[in-house]
């Protein structure tokens, strides 16, 4: 294994150990039990073709992705001992580790790669992250080459985490779908650290050390029991008695403010920059008041975000000023940060010709489509009446019927909750895109269209300097700050829960999304 | 002739039960606006209508309404309960999986419910203005005003926090190794307070209605009889009158099977066990309409059986009911 680790990768590879903490530590202890707890069903282990945190947790850890990334959003040697980008920013080319199997012991070759593209490609539902990759040459068993129609940078982090699972052609290669394959839930074989021992819907999943994998000496731990509790009172209780080692995504302000107070316990808000979680207030641009940019900005005066972050979310969730979540590398806290200010609102309100007529000026309608929102979504109807907008509280009987509603922009306002998904390309474009308007829940559903913020964001997907590029997404967030498609109002609080006997827990970018072969339980 | 007449009779109605469940519950899950590829894409957090259009095609729900159902119905009368669009399994398979955790958790609840409920009642009923009878009432009251969500944290905080006697939830602990009686006592140290709390509904229903019964029995004349022919005290209220109270408290036990899982689902939530409930709840949310249509169909029938089976109890401790026809 050595040779891996050699020439210019020497560096880096120490670096990330350094940043991961390990050698602060003793040695990682080998062998042990980890136990875990997902918060939701797990309805697909197979990241190629099922997105989402539920999937990516098991899914990483069944499936090597080329690269890695360390604490600094820096990419690192993984499934990929090396790559390279060429001048043109046209061609990626990948060169494997070349002692790698998968689970059954077929090796995992340039061929798995090419397959593992088309298959994210034609299933998975992020489709900007390898809509350049026109196709994939294979000239030798270790070396995949990525063709691209215009430079990608997006593609380094596309590359990582859950998102570009190397999955066996061999298996899924057959014929049948690959989003409804048998083989996502049962007998799966993977590439990565662990292997599926058991899956059962709606208790366990169990897995094991993968003794061919080709990192020499890792996974320290002997298995991971990923039990699923729903309730979160419940895990509470476990992770407060030990039953359960380590969790993540809790984001209950009460349940994380108790753990915080348990002895043994760490809770930390680290490891959620990779998938960028962010609450916002959404507003409908093309409809009634709401299409007048005084308008939004009036509402963004007269909510305190003090509010919210104290009382609301009990300080556990950080502020956050535009679409790209406070962690990434891009973010720009720089822009108007609305601080409450009833007068400005008001004036802004009269400006843009809505007088105080009777006891209010206009009436609106705001949307949530789960209950967990509730309080902010009542919170805004009681902010707003103080500048006279009448607010009515629209429930919606599930999230199917919300995001039907969503959907088709038959809305007013609407708290929602958006991820970034690594690079800004994948998840934050889809927000503001003119092109992406009304098509689905989670697309541009404010109906919001700049001709300058299109332009942005068609440079900076091809931009490949990187200095270049923030300054363009520097912009991009100073104008939609200004236009208010949406109010930004904070980060999901997701923490990661862990006791004193879990070392080194994963808490790079891409959190529990990220193999945890290098986690190990100290006793 | 008589059990077999009724069971025929009950087949019918059965038949009739379930098409109209089925029919009924499919209609109301269509006219919801939204559906399982919403959901679906939720969970891939986010998706285009392409990919949207591409589920709802491939799952047939493009199709018309009367279709649909009609595609749905012709599955069932083959026992194929369809494919669940959400968990990508056969529902029937879904179902089965999870169908025992459950049968375990309501059985145990209902059984040790029954048994202390009576007993509990007969005491209650004995002393109408003892101290045992107040006990006994605040304990029903209790149980079944207060919501299971809670009983069950509370018992949790008591019984795994503060002291650890008992796991939080699941079913089992899956880093255990042993044989048949390690896994014995696993489970059921795991089913323990979910039982509790599931049986502190019914014990509330059962002790009420046993104390409610045994106090009429109690009074009317062949216990007064009983009493003057010299009978002891215990003989009276165990042999003659017991008998002749419990026809009412076999009759609710029969009709809480239908209760089985609108109560179960909570506690299943808050214990995580691994059971229909927790399945129903979460293909509701998801709309999974094979799912939910297959798990009203399996809770028709456990209530159908139910209720087969309290005709027949009942026709053991009342040889009125039935009669010699």
């Amino acid at each position: 294994m050595k040779h891996i680790l050699k020439g210019m990768f020497t560096a880096t590879a120490a670096a990330a150990v350094l940043a991961t903490g390990a050698i602060a530590e003793d040695a990682p202890r080998k062998g042990g039990t980890l136990i875990t707890v997902i918060a939701t069903n797990v309805r697909n282990l197979n990241p190629a073709v099922q997105s989402g945190i539920v999937t990516g947790y098991p899914g990483a850890q069944l499936f090597a992705a080329p690269l890695r990334y360390d604490e600094d959003w820096t990419p690192q040697p993984y499934l990929a001992k090396s790559w390279d980008v060429s001048e043109d920013g046209l061609t990626v080319t990948l060169n494997l580790v070349d002692n790698a199997v998968f689970h059954d012991g077929v090796p995992i070759t340039s061929e798995d790669v090419a397959f593992s593209v088309d298959t994210i490609k034609a299933h998975h539902p992020f489709k900007s992250m390898f809509a350049p990759v026109t196709s994939v040459d294979t000239p030798d068993a270790h070396t995949a080459v990525l063709n691209l129609s215009k430079p990608h940078p997006a593609l380094m982090l596309a590359m990582s985490g859950q998102l570009m699972a190397i999955i066996p052609k061999h298996i899924y290669g057959d014929g049948q779908n690959p989003k409804t394959h048998p083989r996502n839930t049962e007998n799966v074989v993977g590439s990565g650290p662990f292997k599926l021992v058991e899956y059962k819907s709606g208790e366990h999943v169990i897995l094991e050390r993968f003794d061919d994998f080709f990192i020499e000496g890792r996974p320290y731990l002997d298995k991971i029991v990923m039990r699923i509790i729903t309730d979160p009172a419940a895990r509470a209780i476990a992770y407060e008695n030990g039953e359960i080692h380590m969790g993540a995504f809790e984001s209950l302000p009460r349940i994380i403010n108790r753990l915080k107070k348990v002895e043994n316990l760490t809770v930390t808000n680290e490891g959620y920059g990779g998938i960028g979680p962010l609450d916002w207030l959404a507003m409908n641009t093309t409809k009634g008041p709401l299409k007048n940019v005084k308008v939004r900005k009036a509402i963004a005066y007269a909510v305190d975000k003090n509010f919210i972050h104290k009382a609301l979310m009990e300080g556990t969730a950080s502020n956050s000023l535009t679409g790209i979540h406070p962690d990434s590398p891009f973010y720009n806290a720089n822009v108007e940060g609305y601080d409450l200010d009833l007068d400005k609102s008001r004036a802004l309100l009269d400006e843009a010709g809505f007088p105080m007529n009777g006891d209010s000026r206009f009436s609106l309608t705001i949307d949530f489509g789960w209950p967990g929102v509730k309080p902010q979504v009542e919170y805004v109807k009681a902010a707003l009446k103080k500048v006279g907008i009448a607010v009515k509280v629209r429930a919606s009987a599930d999230f199917p019927t919300w995001a039907a509603r969503m959907g088709k922009m038959d809305y007013d306002m609407s708290w929602d909750t958006v991820f970034n998904w690594g690079d800004p390309v994948i998840g934050v474009h889809r927000t503001y895109s003119s092109d992406n308007i009304a098509k689905g829940v989670w697309s541009n559903t404010q109906g919001y269209a700049n001709a300058r913020v299109d332009e942005l964001m068609e440079m900076a997907s091809v931009e490949t300097n990187p200095a270049k590029r923030k300054a363009l997404y520097a912009e991009f967030q100073e104008i939609i700050a200004d236009e208010v498609p949406v109010y930004h109002s904070n980060t999901l609080p997701y923490h990661t829960v862990y006791n004193d006997n879990v070392g080194n827990p994963p808490l790079g970018i891409w959190g529990t999304s990220t193999p945890i072969d290098m986690t190990y339980l100290k006793n | 002739m008589g059990i077999l007449r009724i069971i025929f009779i009950r087949v019918v109605y059965a038949i009739a039960l379930l098409l109209a469940v089925i029919v009924l519950n499919f209609s109301l899950m269509h006219m919801a606006p939204g559906d399982v590829a919403d959901t679906i894409s939720q969970s891939m957090g986010g998706a285009d209508q392409e990919i949207l259009d591409e589920i709802r095609v491939s799952y047939g729900l493009d199709q018309p309404f009367i279709v649909q159902l009609g595609r749905y119905i012709s599955n069932v009368v083959q026992f194929n309960l369809g494919y669940s669009f959400f968990y990508n399994q056969p529902v029937t398979k879904l179902i089965l999986e999870r169908l025992p955790a459950t049968l375990l958790l309501v059985i145990t609840a209902q059984i040790a419910a029954l048994l202390i409920g009576v007993v509990l009642g007969v005491i209650s009923a004995r002393k109408p203005n003892g101290l045992s009878n107040y006990v006994v009432t605040f304990l029903a009251l209790f149980g079944y005003s207060a919501p299971v969500f809670w009983t069950g944290i509370l018992l949790l905080i008591t019984f795994s926090l503060n002291v650890h006697w008992f796991p939080v939830a699941g079913m089992r602990d899956v880093t255990i190794e042993g044989g048949f009686w390690v896994h014995f006592i696993d489970v059921s140290r795991h089913l323990f307070l979910p039982a509790v709390t599931l049986g502190s509904i019914f014990l509330a229903l059962y002790s009420r209605l046993s104390r409610a019964s045994m106090m009429e029995v109690l009074g009317s004349d062949y216990v007064r009889t009983a009493k003057a022919k010299g009978l002891s005290e215990n003989q009276v209220v165990y042999k003659h009158a017991l008998k002749n109270a419990l026809s009412p408290v076999i009759t609710l036990a029969g009709l809480q099977f239908s209760a089985v899982l609108s109560g179960a689902v909570l506690v299943e939530a808050v214990f995580s066990w691994p059971g229909l409930g927790t399945l129903a709840f979460q293909s509701i949310i998801a709309r999974d309409t094979p799912t939910i249509l297959g798990i009203l169909f399996f809770s028709a029938l456990v209530v159908i059986i139910g209720n087969l089976l309290t005709d027949l109890a009942l026709r053991l401790v009342d040889p009125r009911v039935g009669g010699n026809k």
